[in-house]
């Protein structure tokens, strides 16, 4: 069993192992640039950008077609010498601010990026107003007359007298 | 005492409203789900429209003598450009819409996106020929910089070579006559 364990467990650091490649990424060897730093740079901006055929994965991750073709444009861009941002701009000129999975914060993405603080804010807000009130509404205790009628009621049962039911009879129970 | 209850009820009664917020934010969100119901949310918004063809330069198909350039696009006719490939599909269907669009006199160019030209060339030999002029886009370069993300799209020009409209998918008969011809007429002024 800790056999098992133990082999699964090499197997998994193996395939995290930084020389046994990306195995997780679409990223082929060939598509690869030469100067490591300028690759780590690719991958940085490959996480960044929208595969547009699959919407929901980076061209990094993705298979298709057309996020070869923007990774060969990301990897040609900076064999030329852009910089990050000339990059960006080059594909979201062509693909819109879409290509981009971190919208940049504009007054049409406000929502977005904060929308969820301000609805946990809210709830927050709601939450502890609610127990404020709720400790608000709490009843009263016993007045004062009621504290005397209730002494002279048990001075009158004495101590060993059943407690009283709701009727001001004692209880069956 | 009295004082205590008067606060409660106060308190109770500030807090009334709140019981409608949970029907206030379901009508909000189904008007939000009913207003984009329909639409295909695969169309994204194009960043060209508005904007002058980008700058590209296509051969023709082997055995053709047309290709396209950007400065095809600048004759002062308002035209369909429209990227196609034989291994699509949907541009299949499309094809006798395309075909439609030419008899009626309007002027339809092809980009032949990331196809082999022997197969191209078959695929309008077989279905008709609405192109008047065909670019060759084999390693979809000149696609990018029209911001193509799959085929087939059809994009719009005005007469000087803006981008009015950018259609992705098939054209069918209705989106001819919802959105393509308007946006044609928009582009003759």
């Amino acid at each position: 069993m800790t056999r098992w364990i133990g082999a699964a467990l090499l197997a998994f650091l193996l395939v995290l192992a930084p020389d046994g490649g990306t195995p997780l990424l679409a990223v082929t060897p060939d598509e690869q640039l030469a100067d490591p730093a300028q690759e780590a740079r690719a991958r940085e901006l490959g996480r960044e950008l929208r595969c547009l055929v699959c919407q929901n994965q980076s061209i990094d991750d993705s298979d298709a077609d057309l996020a070869r073709d923007l990774r060969r444009i990301v990897r040609e861009r900076i064999a030329a010498g852009d910089d990050d941002q000339a990059i960006l701009a080059y594909l979201t000129d062509r693909y819109g601010e879409f290509v981009l999975l971190r919208p940049p914060v504009t007054a049409a993405t406000w929502l977005l990026w904060f929308g969820p603080l301000a609805l946990l804010l809210a709830a927050g807000a709601t939450a502890f107003l609610w127990r404020r009130r709720s400790a608000m509404e709490q009843e009263p205790g016993l007045s004062a007359e009621e504290e005397r009628r209730l002494d002279r009621m048990l001075a009158e049962a004495g101590p060993d007298a059943p407690l009283p039911g709701p009727g001001g009879r004692p209880s069956t129970g | 005492m009295a004082q205590a209850s008067a606060m409660r009820t106060r308190a109770r009664g500030g807090w009334r409203w709140l019981a409608f917020l949970p029907l206030v934010l379901m009508l909000v969100l189904g008007g939000v789900f009913w207003l984009n119901m329909g639409k295909n949310p695969a169309e994204l918004p194009s960043a060209l429209v508005g904007k002058p063809v980008p700058d590209f330069d296509l051969p023709p198909l082997p055995g053709r003598t047309d290709g396209l350039a950007a400065a095809d696009l600048r004759d002062g006719q308002p035209k369909l450009v429209n990227v196609f490939a034989s291994w699509c599909v949907p541009c299949r269907i499309e094809h006798p819409v395309l075909m439609d669009l030419q008899r009626q006199g309007i002027s339809v160019v092809g980009i032949n996106y990331k196809d082999e030209p022997a197969k191209a060339l078959a695929f309008i030999d077989q279905l008709g020929d609405p192109y008047a002029r065909i670019g060759a886009d084999r390693d979809g370069r000149a696609a990018i910089d029209w911001g193509v993300y799959g085929v087939p799209e059809t994009f719009v020009i005005d007469r000087e070579g803006r981008i009015v409209l950018r259609f992705p998918g098939p054209l069918s008969p209705e989106i001819v006559r919802d959105r393509i011809l308007p946006a044609l007429a928009g582009g003759e002024e």
